[in-house]
C-alpha cells in the first residue's frame, strides 16, 4: 500500500506579533512548524501502515527551507520526503496550489506506485482556507473524506473504506472506495513522538527535491501567481475603534473587591437592559 | 504557498482589466442553502442578508439555491429563502440529493452554475460548505476566498472579499477579477440575520440534476447524531465569558468557568489555549473558532490578535481585563480594567453573584 500525506511548513502562529508602532507582522525570528492539522493526518496514514504495510510519502511544497519539515516527518516515521520547490509556485493561492501539488501526486504515483490514500490536513493555521485538500482530490479524480474523526473500516482487498465524518449536528457513517483524499479533524488521534531509529534514518535521509518541470508540470502559467484567479489587491491593520476602551480606574479602586464593583457599575452604565438580562439568566431563565 | 502576497503589478493574467468574453454574460447573486436533514442552517439566512444588499448594489437578482429529496423540506426551504430576501430559488431535487454528499452535490452544483451562470456564489464556511465550495470551485477553475468577514462591491462591480491573513493577524481584501463565478464564504454568525419578511414571494426555477444512485460510489451508512447535552451553544449565547495566555495555566481557566456558571453564561477560551490542550476546541473563540454575538463578551486575559477581534466584534459589550495597557484588546473593547485576570476573576465572580441574587435585593429578577 502507498499512502501520500500532503504537509505544509507554517509559521508558528502562536509567536507572529504585529509591530505596535508600523503595525506590520514581525517575522523575524518566528520558528516554523508543520500545520498542526497535518500532524493528525500523518499519525492516521503511519497508523494504517503500520497495520497493513507499506509506505508512507510526505510531499509538500514551499520553499527550500520546507525540506526542514519534510525531515521532520520522517522523524515521526514517514518514509519518503518529496519538496516541490520553484520559482513558479511563489504566489499560488488554493486553486493553483492544488494544481502543482496533484500533479506532483501523479508524478510521486509513477516512480513509487499510485497512492491507495492521499492525506492533507483539515486545513492550516496561516490561510485557514480548508479549500487544498478539496482541490486536490477533485484534480485527481479522488473521492473525498473531510473531517474525519475516525477510520472504522479498512479493506485492501475490496478496497474499501469506512469513515466517520463530523458534520452539522451529529456524524456521517461513510463508506467509499479507494482511492480517496482524506482530511483528519484536530485531536482524532495522538501524533506520536517517533522511534529514536526513525530520528537517525531521518538525518541520513535524501530528500526528493522536484522542481516545477522535475513534476512533470509543462504549463507553469497553472501554477503561482500567473495560475491563481485570485488577487490580493490591499493588505491592512484593522481599523481601531473610534474610541479606546474606557479604562477602570485602578488608581481610585485599588482593593479587587472595590475594582470589581466598579467594572459591574460602569458595564450597567454602559448598557441600561444590561442588568435585567443578567438577572434573569443567573436566575436560570 | 496557499498564502497569498499582494500583486506585485501588471504582467499577470488575473489582473487583466477586462472580463473574458466567456465570463459577460454571467449575472445575480447566488447564496447556497445549506440544509442538514430538512434543517436549513442559520448561516444561509445571514448570507442571505449580505447577498440582498450586493445584489441591490449591483442592481441584480438574488437567487437562493436549494438541493435536496423532493419534499416539504425542500419548499419550506425555498419559502424561507423568499423571507429573508430572496427573488428566487433554484430547486434541485432528487433522492440521491437527501443528505450531504459531495460526488452528488458538487456534480449538481457544478451544472447549474454552468447552466444559469451567476456572477457571485456565496457558501457558508460550515463542514459541509467548506467540502462543497473547494470541490465546485477547482472543478469551475474559479476563485474562492474563504472566510470572508466582509463582502462589497466595488465601483467596477467587483466583489471585494475581506478576509483576516497572515494567521489573523493582518486583513486583506481579495478579488477574482478575471473568472466567474466569483466565489466566497462566510462563516457562522459573521454577519447580521436580516429580518424575516414573513409571506415575502418568489419565483421558483426547477433544474433536473443528471444524478444517478448506482453511479455515486460514496454511501451513506448511518447518521449519529450528537448527544444534546454534549453541544456547545457558544455561538448563540447571551453571555460570553472567555479566558486567554493571561491565566497562564490550565488549573486557573476554572476562574473563567466560575464567573461563567454565575453568570449562567457560556465560556470559551482563545486559539493558544486550545492548541496548549487546556480547552477543547469547541470552546474556541476567533477566525478558526467559534464567531459570537453575544449582549456581553467578558475577555480575561486575552490580549485581542485579529484573529480573536473578527470572531468577537458582534458583541453589543466587550469588557476586557489585561495587564497589558497596551494589548490589541482595549482598541477593540468598551470597557477595560487593566489588572492581573488571575486575581480579580474570583472577585469579579463574588461581586457579580451578590449583584445578582435574588435574594440580596426586594425585587425579584424579571
Amino acid at each position: 500500500m502507498h499512502i501520500v500525506v500532503c504537509i505544509k511548513q507554517v509559521p508558528d502562529s502562536a509567536q507572529i506579533r504585529v509591530h505596535p508602532v508600523t503595525n506590520t507582522i514581525m517575522r523575524q525570528g518566528v520558528p516554523t512548524i508543520i500545520n498542526p492539522y497535518d500532524l493528525f493526518s500523518l499519525e492516521e496514514a503511519l497508523r494504517l501502515r503500520d497495520k497493513f504495510g507499506g509506505e508512507v510519502t510526505v510531499l509538500t511544497m514551499g520553499p527550500p527551507m520546507a525540506s526542514e519539515s519534510l525531515r521532520k516527518a520522517l522523524t515521526i516515521g514517514a518514509d519518503r520526503g518529496v519538496l516541490l520547490t520553484d520559482r513558479f509556485f511563489a504566489g499560488s493561492d488554493t486553486l493553483a496550489t492544488s494544481f502543482a501539488l496533484a500533479q506532483a501526486i501523479r508524478r510521486i504515483g509513477e516512480d513509487f506506485g499510485a497512492p491507495d490514500i492521499v492525506f492533507a490536513g483539515k486545513q492550516t493555521i496561516d490561510g485557514d482556507t480548508a479549500q487544498v485538500g478539496p482541490g486536490v482530490a477533485k484534480r485527481l479524480g479522488l473521492l473525498q473524506l473531510t473531517y474525519v474523526s475516525a477510520i472504522a473500516d479498512f479493506d485492501l482487498n475490496d478496497k474499501s473504506i469506512t469513515i466517520e465524518r463530523r458534520s452539522e449536528g451529529g456524524v456521517q457513517l461513510l463508506k467509499t472506495k479507494l482511492p480517496c483524499l482524506v482530511t483528519m479533524l484536530e485531536g482524532s488521534n495522538v501524533v506520536r513522538r517517533g522511534r529514536i531509529e526513525d530520528a537517525l534514518r531521518a538525518a541520513r535521509a535524501d530528500i526528493i527535491t522536484w522542481s516545477a518541470k522535475d513534476a512533470g508540470i509543462e504549463d507553469v502559467t497553472k501554477c503561482g501567481l500567473r495560475g491563481s484567479p485570485t488577487v490580493v489587491k490591499r493588505v491592512f491593520a484593522p481599523p481601531p475603534r473610534a474610541e479606546k476602551a474606557a479604562l477602570i480606574d485602578t488608581n481610585a479602586h485599588k482593593a479587587a473587591g472595590e475594582m470589581a464593583d466598579a467594572l459591574i457599575e460602569a458595564m450597567f452604565a454602559h448598557t441600561e437592559s444590561l442588568e435585567g438580562d443578567l438577572e434573569k439568566l443567573a436566575a436560570g431563565f | 504557498m496557499s498564502e497569498q502576497k499582494p500583486a506585485a503589478g501588471g504582467g499577470r493574467a488575473s489582473m487583466k482589466k477586462e472580463l473574458p468574453e466567456k465570463f459577460r454574460d454571467y449575472r445575480h447573486v447566488w447564496v447556497f442553502i445549506e440544509m442538514e436533514r430538512g434543517v436549513v442552517h442559520p448561516v444561509s439566512f445571514e448570507l442571505l442578508g449580505e447577498g440582498r444588499k450586493l445584489a441591490d448594489r449591483l442592481g441584480v437578482e438574488l437567487a437562493g439555491v436549494v438541493l435536496g429529496a423532493p419534499g416539504e423540506e425542500v419548499q419550506h426551504a425555498a419559502k424561507e429563502s423568499f423571507a429573508y430576501g430572496a427573488d428566487l430559488v433554484y430547486m434541485v431535487e432528487h433522492p440521491t440529493l437527501a443528505d450531504y454528499r459531495n460526488e452528488p452535490y458538487s456534480k449538481a452544483l457544478t451544472d447549474l452554475v454552468n447552466t444559469h451562470k451567476p456572477e457571485i456564489l456565496l457558501l457558508g464556511a460550515t463542514t459541509l460548505g467548506r467540502d462543497l465550495a473547494g470541490s465546485v470551485a477547482t472543478t469551475l477553475l474559479t476563485g474562492l476566498t474563504a472566510d470572508c468577514t466582509e463582502l462589497n462591491v466595488d465601483d467596477d462591480k467587483s466583489l471585494a472579499a475581506t478576509r483576516p491573513t497572515f494567521g489573523g493577524s493582518l486583513l486583506c481584501t481579495i478579488y477574482t477579477l478575471n473568472y466567474r463565478p466569483q466565489m466566497a464564504t462566510v462563516r457562522p454568525r459573521v454577519m447580521r440575520m436580516p429580518e424575516r419578511v414573513e409571506g415575502r414571494e418568489g419565483r421558483i426555477v426547477s433544474f433536473a440534476p443528471d444524478l444517478d444512485e448506482a453511479n455515486i460510489i460514496t454511501k451513506i451508512l448511518r447518521f449519529l447524531p450528537d448527544r444534546d447535552s454534549n453541544k456547545v451553544n457558544l455561538a448563540f449565547a447571551d453571555v460570553v465569558v472567555a479566558g486567554g495566555m493571561g491565566l497562564q495555566n490550565a488549573e486557573n481557566f476554572q476562574l473563567v468557568r466560575n464567573l461563567a456558571a454565575t453568570l449562567g453564561a457560556e465560556y470559551g477560551c482563545s486559539r493558544p489555549l486550545v492548541q496548549k490542550g487546556w480547552v477543547t476546541s469547541d470552546r474556541q473563540i476567533g477566525q478558526t473558532g467559534k464567531t459570537i454575538r453575544p449582549k456581553l463578551y467578558i475577555a480575561a486575559g486575552i490580549s485581542g490578535a485579529i484573529q480573536h477581534r473578527v470572531g468577537v466584534e458582534g458583541a453589543d459589550l466587550i469588557v476586557a481585563i489585561n495587564t497589558d495597557k497596551n494589548a490589541p484588546i482595549f482598541d477593540f473593547a468598551h470597557i477595560g480594567i487593566v489588572t492581573d485576570a488571575m486575581r480579580f476573576l474570583p472577585a469579579l465572580t463574588e461581586a457579580f453573584r451578590k449583584r445578582l441574587s435574588p435574594h440580596s435585593k426586594d425585587r425579584l429578577a424579571g
